[in-house]
C-alpha cells in the first residue's frame, strides 16, 4: 500500500466552528468522518494520542485483525491507513495530543467542547467514539506515589532541562524508558535504570547503548522493582528498591519517571452529565444517541442490548448516526440517501469522478 | 472445574473453569472486573496474574512476547503470567491464583 494519506492537523489553542465533533480518533471516529462526510457534514475529530487509530495504533498496530468485512487479514496499522485514504476527500481537521475536557451547552442549541489543550471547538452535534477511554500513562500501584506526582514523579518528560544535575531513576524496560535513559544521562548529575529483569522489549540498539554506558560507570542498572517512595512536601529523597538477590535496599532519588505503558481511563466524558451505565453510554440502535440529544456514543464506548465490541459494529453505528446527525446539523434540509456506486454527486465528493 | 482466584485485598472467588478458553476470559465471565483492555491479544498487560507457586510449573511456558509484554505489567515477580495467555485444559483443574493489582 502506497504512503498514508495526509490529514489536517490543527495547532492547538484555536477556535473552530464545524458540523461535528468526534471525540475519538479510532476506527469508529474515523470511519464517521466518511459517513458524514457523504452527506457533506464537516468533522473535527480530536484525540489524546498524537496519530489516528485509536487502539488499533496504541495497542496492536502490527496485529493482524481478521473479522473486517471484505479484508481478510489487516493489521491494525494498515487498517487505519486504509480509514484515513478512504476519508481523505472529506478533510476532517485533527486535534491530537489533546484530551476534550469540557462539553457546554449554548444559548443557540450548539454545543462547545474545549481542551486540555485550549482549543475550542463549536458543532451542532458531539459524537463520542471514544473506545476505552482516554490513554494515559500507567501508574505504578505504590503507596503514596501521588503525593509525588507533578513535583517530582512524572510520567512523561516535558522539558529536558528539568532534570539537569538531579539525581534521576527511570523505571520500565520499554522504548520510552530506554529512550529517555540515553537522553537524560548526559544531564542528569546521576542516571539510574529500575527494571524488573535483564531483558528488554526496546530496540536492541538503544539496549547496547545502556549496556555500555553501565560497563563505562556513566550510569547504574538495577535488577529491581520500586516498592517505596521516600521524601517530603512530594520531593523524593529516595527509593526502596526490591531486588531478588538482593531484597529490600534503598538508592537515592530526587525525580522518578516510570514507562509502563498506557491504560484506557473514561476521563472529563465522565463529568459532561451523559447518563453512563458501568463508564458506558447506553444508545438506542435507532441512531446510537444518548439521553441527551444531540450527543451520539458510536463503538466501544456504547452500549445497548446485543452490543457487540467489534470494529464492524462502530462502522455500522458511524452509517446510522450520520442520518441522525445530518438531520441535526442540516434542519430543514432534504435528506437524499445515495449509492456510492451509481450516485455521480456522491462520486464527485469522493473525487473519482 | 475449578479455578481459585484471589483478589487483591485478599478476598477469594472460586471460578467455574471452561476448557479451551483463556484464563483470563473465565476471569472475565465470571463477573470480575479485570481490566484486559487489549482483548487478549497480549497487548497490555492489564490481564497480570500471581500464579500459585505449585501450580506454575504445570502451566505452559510463557512465550518471549508474554515475557516482554510483562514489561508493561507492574511488580512483576517470578509467579507473573499474563492471563490472556493461559488457556484453561483439564490438567488445570484446582489452578490457584491471584489478581494482580494493576489489573483492576
Amino acid at each position: 500500500m502506497s504512503a498514508p494519506a495526509p490529514i489536517t492537523k490543527a495547532p492547538a489553542g484555536e477556535s473552530h466552528s464545524t458540523d461535528v465533533v468526534i471525540i475519538g480518533a479510532g476506527p469508529a471516529g474515523l470511519f464517521s468522518v466518511f459517513e458524514l462526510g457523504l452527506l457533506d457534514v464537516k468533522a473535527h475529530l480530536i484525540d489524546i494520542l498524537d496519530r489516528p487509530g485509536g487502539q488499533c495504533a496504541e495497542l496492536y498496530p502490527e496485529k493482524p485483525i481478521y473479522d473486517i468485512p471484505g479484508l481478510p487479514i489487516v493489521t491494525g496499522e494498515e487498517l487505519v491507513d486504509r480509514l484515513l485514504q478512504q476519508i481523505a476527500p472529506f478533510g476532517a481537521t485533527f486535534h491530537l495530543s489533546q484530551m476534550a475536557e469540557a462539553l457546554e451547552k449554548l444559548p443557540n442549541g450548539r454545543w462547545k467542547v474545549t481542551t486540555d489543550a485550549g482549543t475550542v471547538v463549536e458543532a451542532a452535534v458531539i459524537v463520542v467514539a471514544a473506545g476505552g477511554g482516554s490513554f494515559v500513562p500507567k501508574k505504578p500501584p505504590i503507596p503514596g506515589i501521588e503525593e509525588y506526582e507533578g513535583k517530582s514523579v512524572f510520567y512523561a518528560v516535558r522539558k529536558m532541562e528539568a532534570f539537569r544535575d538531579k539525581n534521576v531513576v527511570i523505571v520500565g524496560g520499554g522504548d520510552s524508558a530506554l529512550d529517555w535513559v540515553l537522553n537524560l544521562q548526559p544531564l542528569a548529575k546521576k542516571l539510574t535504570l529500575v527494571h524488573h529483569r535483564d531483558g528488554f522489549r526496546a530496540a536492541q540498539h538503544s539496549v547496547n547503548q545502556m549496556r555500555e554506558l553501565v560497563a563505562a560507570g556513566k550510569m547504574e542498572f538495577h535488577i529491581a522493582s520500586v516498592s517505596a517512595l521516600h521524601g517530603a512536601n512530594g520531593q523524593l529523597s529516595s527509593l526502596t528498591l526490591n531486588g531478588k538477590e538482593k531484597g529490600d535496599y534503598d538508592i537515592p532519588c530526587e525525580m522518578m519517571l516510570p514507562f509502563f505503558g498506557l491504560t484506557m481511563k473514561l476521563g472529563p466524558i465522565a463529568d459532561w452529565g451523559i447518563n453512563l451505565h458501568e463508564n458506558l453510554v447506553p444508545v438506542d440502535t435507532e441512531k446510537f444517541e444518548s439521553s441527551t440529544g444531540g450527543i451520539f456514543a458510536i463503538g466501544d464506548i456504547n452500549t445497548y442490548p446485543g452490543k457487540l465490541k467489534l470494529i464492524l459494529s462502530g462502522f455500522h453505528e458511524a452509517a446510522l448516526m450520520a442520518q441522525a446527525a445530518f438531520r441535526i446539523a442540516r434542519p430543514g434540509e432534504k435528506l437524499r440517501f445515495q449509492y456510492t456506486t451509481s450516485s455521480s454527486s456522491l462520486q464527485k465528493k469522493l473525487g473519482v469522478s | 472445574m475449578k479455578i481459585f482466584v484471589t483478589m487483591p485485598d485478599g478476598s477469594t472467588k472460586t471460578l467455574e473453569g471452561t476448557v479451551g478458553w483463556q484464563v483470563m476470559e473465565i476471569i472475565k465471565a465470571a463477573g470480575i472486573p479485570i481490566r484486559a483492555e487489549c482483548g487478549g491479544a497480549c497487548a497490555c498487560a492489564t490481564c497480570h496474574v500471581y500464579v500459585d507457586p505449585a501450580w506454575l510449573p504445570k502451566l505452559p511456558k510463557a512465550k518471549p512476547e508474554e515475557i516482554d509484554m510483562l514489561d508493561m505489567a507492574m511488580v512483576v515477580k517470578d509467579s507473573s503470567r499474563l492471563s490472556c495467555q493461559v488457556i484453561f485444559t483439564p490438567e488445570l483443574d484446582g489452578l490457584k491464583l491471584t489478581i494482580a493489582p494493576d489489573s483492576l
